[in-house]
């Protein structure tokens, strides 16, 4: 069992705070992504959790077991690296067994071992290269390997693919993914992108400034992101952000357009309070080639102002309430500049905004 | 077409006006060298003929006999001392150098700490002061403590010379090295220690053994200090021994170039392994894309 909490975890570099006490748990087993953008504390907080850093305040624990004070090697962790760090100095059998070895395994404990993980990996045409011989992607492989070798309590993934051009990075997300099926092994997985996060984890913990914004599924967070920062960091692209005021039962826009509150908000709004509204790119969507046609809605004429194609579907940029918003087209049809089209805004799956604190209105 | 034509004679003419610069400058580096391993092997006479001999008439090892003293002419020199002295003042100080280039380097390049910048231009400044200003002052101490003519002395002497030297070296290698690789190795099991060994001290090899080699041919060519702080059989080295070939009114060129052979072929020895270990260089296959 190796469950991994923080409790109040804090990380200062003297006087600069880095991390602002995290809580989180972790389960057994579990795939957990830390997804926000640069310099919020991922990677600090990752390090924190193998032992590279060490934890100013708070506690980290795996398997039940206060780890703050034990080296990385007492933690039974093992980590991939966003540049590898392969050892360049030996081949890729050698990088594989090395912590065997270390651990002071029989040889043939650490040959039948390797060869368990490059079958798994693909890697047994390459045993014998040394990581300047290999592709970024067999790389990433011997990293994994690395990795799974030890078969540690848990894995530690610092943007393993960032380096990767996009279409291996597609396939190695893949791969990842096959691999936490097979092997079962708690993973606290870094990244910046939110793609990654949305397709890997089973829960997504979206961080910002050193602090948590908010932990859920893929699809909590998507569906109820609780700030206007969840809101538009998860999602591509990104949701459209109205500003308003309630009054009564609708949201004047800028331009004095009335916009219901949808029926599940209605319980958490006040008259008078300044929100924002918002609405994704799919929920608005010209008539005949939306999402779903169903529930309730608006619907407006708009300007097209710019179109991107992209095969199936569109991108459309437009004015809303006197502010650009981006609208998607569902379907191959072309559209001009200049267009004008009925959209309908899927009212019942827009979300409140506090204009205040940017949190959802739902976290009041 | 003319154009091209021309181009292509201008540029042979550039490659031949280079490949004669290249020549010139080899003969002057190399015709005083070539001149010194020659005569060696001439007898004396030859060597103080006038007009010069070029191309030598006898070449023997009688001078080498001489100066090892065997042979029918023997010269009262003991230049088996002097060897002595000087692989054991070289070797003792580049080992010491190097165990302090290592840790220094290595801290340098890894550790953050007080005074980091100063001291490592102190280092470097010091390195900048000719070794022959300090020796006044060295002279002076080591009379004090008894150092004058041993071989600890000069030890010493060497060592400070040459630890600024391997440290800058064997930082800059370390530096290439990307801390990930000792971080990896930690979470796969190291300690720091083991870390260090295993990952990081094979990586930055070459760097430490062209460290070393740098400062075992300072060390074992280095003339100035060694001639004032020297006196005897007991710490006297190469370099300075040639020195003994000077009686008041002769010179015995024949034994003197004899003898810078015997300087120069472990020098040379030394300088092949450098250069294959620069060249060798550092492969970061495994950290970069
Ligand atoms: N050694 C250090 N000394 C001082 N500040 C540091 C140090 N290491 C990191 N920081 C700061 O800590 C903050 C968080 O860094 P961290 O590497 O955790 O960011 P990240 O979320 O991983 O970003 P990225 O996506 O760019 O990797 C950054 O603002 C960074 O400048
Ligand atoms: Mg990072």
């Amino acid at each position: 069992m190796a469950e991994i909490t923080l409790e109040k975890v804090v990380k200062k570099y003297g006087a600069v705070g880095v991390v602002h006490g995290i809580d989180l748990s972790i389960a057994h087993q579990e795939f957990v992504v830390l997804v926000g953008p640069s310099g919020c504390g991922k990677s600090t907080t990752l390090r924190m959790i193998a032992g590279l850093e060490d934890i100013t305040g708070g506690l980290v624990k795996i398997g039940g077991q206060v780890v703050n004070d034990l080296p990385p090697r007492k933690r039974n962790i093992s980590m991939v690296f966003q540049n590898y760090a392969l050892y360049p100095h030996m081949n890729v059998r050698d990088n594989l067994g090395f912590g065997l070895k270390i651990a002071g395994q029989s040889a043939p404990e650490i040959a039948k071992r390797v060869a368990e993980a490059a079958d798994i990996l693909g890697l047994a045409p390459l045993l014998d290269r040394t990581p300047a011989e290999l592709s970024g992607g067999q790389r990433q492989r011997v990293a994994m390997g690395r990795a799974i070798v030890r078969n540690p309590d848990a894995f530690l993934f610092d943007e393993p693919l960032s380096n990767l051009d996009a279409k291996l990075r597609g396939q190695m997300r893949a791969e990842i993914k096959k691999l936490h099926q097979k092997v079962k092994t708690t993973v606290v997985y870094v990244t910046h992108d939110q793609v990654e996060a949305m397709t890997l984890a089973d829960r997504i913990v979206v961080m910002k400034d050193g602090h948590i914004e908010q932990v859920g599924t893929p699809m909590e967070v998507f569906n109820h992101p609780l700030s206007t920062f969840v809101a538009t960091f998860i999602g591509s692209p990104p949701m459209n952000l109205l500003p308003g005021l309630i009054e009564g039962s609708t949201v004047r826009l800028a331009d004095g357009t009335g916009v219901p509150v949808p029926d599940r908000l209605k319980q958490f709004v006040r008259d008078g309070m300044a929100v924002q509204l918002g609405i994704r790119p799919d929920d608005i969507s010209p008539v005949g080639h939306g999402l779903s046609q169903d529930g309730p809605g608006a619907e407006v004429a708009l300007t097209v102002d710019l179109a991107e194609p992209l095969g199936m579907e569109s991108l459309i940029y437009t004015r809303l309430a006197g502010q650009e918003v981006q609208a998607k087209l569902y379907g191959p049809r072309i559209v001009q500049p200049g267009e004008v089209l009925t959209f309908r805004l899927a009212l019942d799956r827009a979300h409140l905004f506090d204009a205040a604190t940017g949190k959802s209105v739902r976290a009041q | 077409m003319t154009v091209s034509v021309e181009s292509r004679a201008s540029k042979q003419a550039k490659k031949v006006a280079l490949w004669l610069a290249t020549f010139l400058l080899m003969l002057v580096m190399c015709v005083p060298g070539l001149w010194v391993v020659l005569s060696a092997f001439r007898p004396n006479r030859e060597i103080l003929a006038k007009p010069p001999v070029w191309v030598p008439e006898e070449l023997s090892l009688v001078n080498f006999g001489k100066i090892f003293g065997f042979g029918a002419e023997q010269v009262g020199i003991p230049v088996g001392s002097y060897f002595t002295n000087s692989l054991i003042i070289a070797l003792t100080s580049t080992v010491i150098a190097l165990i302090i280039g290592v840790a220094g380097g290595y801290s340098f390049a890894r550790y953050r700490f007080r005074f980091k910048g100063g001291i490592f231009l102190g280092l470097m400044l010091f390195r900048a002061v000719p070794g022959i200003a300090l020796s006044l002052p060295v002279f002076m101490m080591w009379s004090r403590l008894g150092l004058v003519d041993t071989k600890l002395g000069l030890i010493i002497v060497y060592v400070s010379l040459n630890v600024p030297f391997t440290i800058w070296l064997i930082d800059g290698f370390f530096r290439q090295i990307p801390q990930a690789l000792s971080e990896a190795a930690q979470v796969d099991g190291c300690t720091r220690w083991q870390a260090f060994w295993k990952i990081e001290f094979p990586l930055a090899k070459s760097g430490i053994a062209a460290a070393g080699v740098f400062a075992f041919l300072t060390s074992w060519n280095e003339f100035a200090l060694a001639s004032q702080l020297t006196r005897s059989t007991d710490s006297k080295t190469l370099p300075v021994g040639l020195l003994d070939f000077t009686a008041q009114f002769t010179i015995d060129w024949a034994g003197m170039c004899a003898m810078a052979v015997i300087i120069i072929i472990p020098a040379l020895i030394l300088t092949f392994i450098v250069q294959k270990h620069l060249i060798a260089g550092l492969t970061f296959g495994g950290v970069k894309g």
